[in-house]
């Protein structure tokens, strides 16, 4: 099996493919030429910066450095799963999410990493890091999902959830219609990945290891492991995300408060 | 036939309850009485009810047969001082769902076809809902019935077997608080009447 190097010449030809699509953009008046240029633009010196911040923390095996790293990788994902959401941003919101990730993504990769080393040392950066990505991006979907479902499911179903309160139920059993549907919202993309998986899509690791020489019933093993990660980290993501969030809007007289999400 | 104020801890009794919208109230019922509340809209009517069924966040104190509302855990609170809003909610597939035990006695009373029992709430006209909605109170059987506006949307006839119903209710010892826009009704039910003035912003 032969695993090609990559270099300069690639990136040229890269740079010839997105001319290609923004002159087409250009010739039949799309409109796009300029963004799509941009986000290419954007995407190449993202990847680039990155591979290189890589390369210098593969090879520091500073574990400081490392933990830093993942640090900023939470904060930005805490952020995007606000950003995400309509309505006011808001400190508690942004420590809450932080919260469900350190949970679900960090200890599920914790979890991961540590079956990993069974067959090799795999608490180093270059095992660390994107394990602990992947299952990162996947959490931060399914609370994004989770949340987004919540809130927009709240307000109509309040005078349900107030019926049931009335007749003497606790706030868990009153927003059990509420948690579940978002809960399967939440779901959806990983539930889909793995019943897609191999049918429809190749997955990322899979595809990526095949291509970097590793052969394909090792890749296909490595990818069952990792999605059975992602699978745990999502299901722990909303199950903490949906708790966390009847919990913000309910009070120690099990009331239903809506002024407590401060729209 | 008003009825004396109880005296030995026994009914509801409420003490400067409160919150943004409506001032300290006191207010005491035996049991078997029925006061009814009255006052203009917005004057807090609906918050009365749902803070003595501690659904919104309220200043002062409720009992009931002396035992304090904040020493209760709530959802056991709202099992004995049950609200019913005047616009019902349905959460389940069929009204049956929603229902703790047999509801034929009292869909009977209230000359209620028996299969609206197996229906979906949705496609019950208003009036339907909010019988059904006062049965469903009834079964969890509590000892206080918070009833905000509850035969609204009745025509008389619907209206007067809803009475029969909440009489037979006070007559067995229950606590009953009425929220009603209807002189007539107030007049044949109440043992007490509370007006609540909006207070002054």
């Amino acid at each position: 099996m032969s695993v090609l190097t990559l270099g300069s010449g690639e990136i040229a030809i890269a740079g010839g493919l997105i001319s290609c699509s923004a002159g087409l953009s250009l010739a039949l008046h799309m409109g796009i030429g300029r963004r799509l240029a941009w986000a290419a633009l954007r995407m190449s010196l993202q990847l680039l910066a990155v591979g290189y911040l890589l390369r210098l923390l593969f090879r520091s095996e500073n574990g400081l450095l490392v933990g830093l790293v993942m640090v900023v990788m939470l904060a930005a994902a805490a952020h995007e799963i606000g950003a995400r959401q309509s309505g006011p941003r808001r400190w508690s919101e942004f420590l809450r999410n932080l919260l469900i990730l350190c949970i679900s993504a960090a200890g599920v990769a914790l979890l991961g990493l540590t079956g990993l080393s069974r067959s090799g040392p795999a608490f180093d950066a270059q095992h660390v890091i994107p394990v602990f990505g992947i299952i990162l991006g996947t959490a931060m979907n399914s609370a994004a999902l989770t949340l987004h479902a919540l809130k927009s499911q709240i307000a109509g179903a309040r005078n349900r959830i107030e019926a049931q309160l009335a007749l003497g139920r606790d706030m868990g059993e009153a927003t059990r219609d509420l948690s579940r549907s978002a809960i399967v919202s939440g779901t959806i993309p990983i539930i889909n990945q793995m019943a897609g998986a191999g049918i429809i899509t190749l997955p990322g690791i899979m595809s990526g290891q095949v291509l970097a020489g590793q052969d394909p019933t090792q890749a296909a093993i490595y990818q069952i492991f990792l999605m059975a990660l992602l699978a745990l980290a999502s299901v722990v993501c909303v199950a903490l995300t949906g708790w966390l969030f009847i919990r913000s809007i309910t009070d120690d007289r099990q009331r239903l408060r809506l002024d407590r999400l401060g729209s | 036939m008003r009825q004396a104020l109880p005296t030995d801890g026994q009914g509801l009794i409420a003490r400067k309850v409160g919150s943004g919208s409506i001032g300290p109230v006191d207010l005491s019922i035996g049991h078997g009485a029925c006061l009814c509340v009255a006052g203009r809209s917005g004057a807090g009517k609906s918050t009365l009810l749902r803070i003595l069924a501690d659904l919104v966040p309220h200043t002062g104190e409720v009992w009931l047969d002396g035992q304090a509302q904040s020493d209760m855990a709530a959802p056991l609170w709202r099992r004995s001082v049950t609200y019913v809003a005047p616009d019902s909610a349905w959460w389940a597939p069929r009204v049956r769902d929603h229902f703790q035990g047999d509801a034929t006695h009292f869909s009977d009373r209230m000359r209620l076809p028996r299969d609206l029992l197996d229906a979906a709430p949705d496609r019950l006209s208003t009036g339907e809902r909010q019988r059904l909605a006062l049965i469903r109170a009834l079964l969890g059987k509590p000892a206080v019935l918070l009833l905000d506006e509850p035969s609204a949307a009745l025509d008389s006839d619907a209206v007067l077997r809803v009475e029969n119903l909440l009489g037979e209710f006070l007559s067995e010892g229950g606590i009953l608080v009425l929220v009603s826009h209807d002189d007539a009704q107030i007049q044949r039910m109440a043992t007490d009447t509370l007006v609540l003035e909006r207070v002054p912003a």
